[in-house]
């Protein structure tokens, strides 16, 4: 399905709730490109949520704007702005008297859409999120807390939002659920290429997820806007380094792959008794395998389980 | 002693034949069947139908009214409390006090029992209407914002739906109870079941039979109504006994 996503650009974006010291969003300035995660993150205080909901006027702004691909969100009727906009939220808010598809179907029947093409509409993207379609006829509570989340997904996409607003979409769901649903919204977006805002407090959750990273401070300022492994290799200051944490290197092993390492060539080495690793393994789990097993070097293999040669302790440190 | 009761023109008392009936009959027994027999058709049956307008008709005034309150409280939170005390002050009134002070106004009418009746509906459609409208979860009433729904269309699309259940529930209580206080309402007029269960309590001795068979039916017709509305509520929200 082809889409254009939209360029979201924050321009001194700012909000201050009457009677409270200070703003919650403070001068807020980033662009995000089109077709990009940006993940905003940081301290509880830090103006997240709110700045998310200034997007999409849930809270309206003090002073500043936003701009949708090049239109302030003041110029757009509010109704329109927000069926236009795909929005995901931690407790999913599913319509607990609905089906699964009437959900889906909310904003296409708001539009208009006649009950067939929301009928197809709605299994096109049960298959997308990984459900079978025959969730269609189920209602909210018959679901566990991972399938709400995905049919909150499909819902956000229904009307083919050039823009989607996340806010810590994944935040009440188990580890193992959550690193799952990460790896499909990724893998989705590989596919649809919308423009993301999401917001998470969990600064790992940040790396995996985001092409860029806005760090918020306490007061809702910006520390730092940048990629992953800008973040983790140059933090700009005490606070960011702080925030991404003592581990930070180790974080930034997570986020490359043994395969984006040159191996030397396995060749008449013997390679019996060392460790494997097939090459989308992480550099930080590939490290955990060598400290585990006490190693300096290992064999990284295909898909297929072929070694494909050896990487060296020093490799990956480099 | 008999107590001193009014009944309209045309109502009256059934005196048994004590002289000319069954055994049953003549000892006053606890329920003779020939009696209701006889009398289905003259004095139950009417009396039945009767009551079951009576209850309609207030249900439905009644909760009208009550939808245009709760309306008017979920929305502006200032009006609340004070239509909360006001339907709290009606229902509190004794019923046949209630009764007897509409009857200078508009007199030993049904009209005058349908107030009563009506009022008294009004406080437990009241709370239900507008606790079911606040029991909507705070994360639905966002998304549904958020996606663009309107004030009306969250209001008629989501925020009624799910107080459906409340509603309803006020629905049964309401009927029941309106089912029950109807009874009373034979002390200023002859009409609905109470009008064979004040005539039989008129007897010398309390005419059993005919007390337990007007006062059986309007219990009949109580669990009935009351089974007939739980089955409505299964039936218009699948979504609720799920999960």
């Amino acid at each position: 399905m082809p889409t254009e996503a939209a360029e979201l650009v924050f321009d001194e974006a700012t909000k201050v709730y009457p009677g409270r010291d200070g703003a919650a969003v403070d001068h807020l300035s980033l662009t995000v490109p089109a077709g990009e995660i940006c993940v905003l993150v940081g301290p509880s205080g830090g103006g997240k949520t709110t700045a998310l909901k200034l997007v999409n006027r849930l809270i309206p702004l003090t002073s500043g704007d936003i701009r949708i691909d090049g239109t302030s969100i003041q110029d757009h009727d509010l109704t329109e702005l927000r069926r236009g906009i795909g929005y995901v939220i931690q407790q999913v808010g599913l319509f607990p008297h609905m089906t699964v598809e009437a959900n889906i179907g909310t904003v296409p029947k708001l539009l208009g859409r006649p009950r067939s093409w929301i009928k197809a509409r709605s299994a096109e993207l049960l298959e997308l999120v990984g459900l079978d379609p025959s969730y269609a006829k189920r209602f909210p509570a018959q679901l566990s807390g991972g399938e709400r989340q995905r049919v909150g997904l499909a819902r956000a996409l229904a009307a083919n939002p050039s823009l989607m607003l996340m806010d810590e979409p994944f935040g009440a769901i188990d580890p193992i659920v959550r690193a799952r649903l990460q790896d499909e919204f990724l893998r989705l977006q590989r596919e649809l290429r919308k423009t993301v805002v999401f917001v998470t407090h969990d600064v790992d959750e940040a790396m995996k997820v985001g092409d860029r990273i806005a760090i918020l401070r306490e007061g809702g300022r910006l520390a730092q806007y940048d990629t992953p492994e800008q973040i983790l290799e140059h933090p700009v200051d005490e606070f960011v380094a702080d925030f991404v944490g003592r581990d930070r290197a180790l974080k930034a092993l997570a986020l490359r792959t043994l395969g984006e390492l040159e191996p030397m060539d396995a060749r008449g080495r013997s390679l019996d008794g060392m460790p494997r690793s097939p090459a989308d393994t992480s550099l930080r789990d590939a490290l955990a395998l060598l400290v585990a097993e006490k190693r300096d070097a290992l064999v990284v293999t295909d898909a297929e389980g072929l070694p494909l040669g050896v990487v060296t302790r020093e490799d990956i440190l480099r | 002693m008999t107590p001193q009761l009014r009944f309209a023109d045309g109502g009256g008392p059934v005196i048994p034949d004590f002289g000319h009936g069954s055994d049953c009959l003549r000892n006053n027994g606890w329920f003779c069947p020939e009696w209701v027999k006889q009398h289905w058709s003259d004095i139950l049956q009417p009396a039945l139908v009767q009551h079951i307008e009576l209850t309609v008709i207030a249900v439905s005034i009644g909760f009208a009214i009550a939808f245009l309150l709760a309306l008017v409280g979920f929305r502006f939170r200032l009006f609340d409390a004070p239509l909360g005390a006001f339907t709290d002050f009606l229902y509190a009134i004794p019923s046949i006090a209630l009764f007897q002070l509409l009857v200078p106004f508009t007199g030993l009418t049904v009209t005058t029992i349908e107030i009563a009746l009506v009022s008294y509906t009004l406080f437990v459609f009241y709370r239900n209407i507008v606790e079911g409208l606040r029991s909507v979860p705070a994360e639905v009433l966002e998304s549904a914002v958020g996606m663009g729904l309107t004030r009306r269309q969250t209001f008629w699309r989501v925020e009624l739906p799910l107080a459906v259940p409340a509603i309803l529930a006020g629905v049964r209580v309401a009927t029941v109870s309106t089912i029950s206080i109807a009874t009373v309402a034979a002390f200023l007029l002859y009409y609905g079941l109470g009008g064979p269960i004040f005539d039989a309590l008129a007897q010398p001795d309390i005419f059993r039979t005919e007390l337990i068979a007007a006062g059986g039916l309007a219990i009949l017709l109580a669990l009935t109504a009351d089974t007939a509305l739980a089955l409505l509520q299964r039936r218009l929200t699948p979504w609720s006994r799920t999960g």
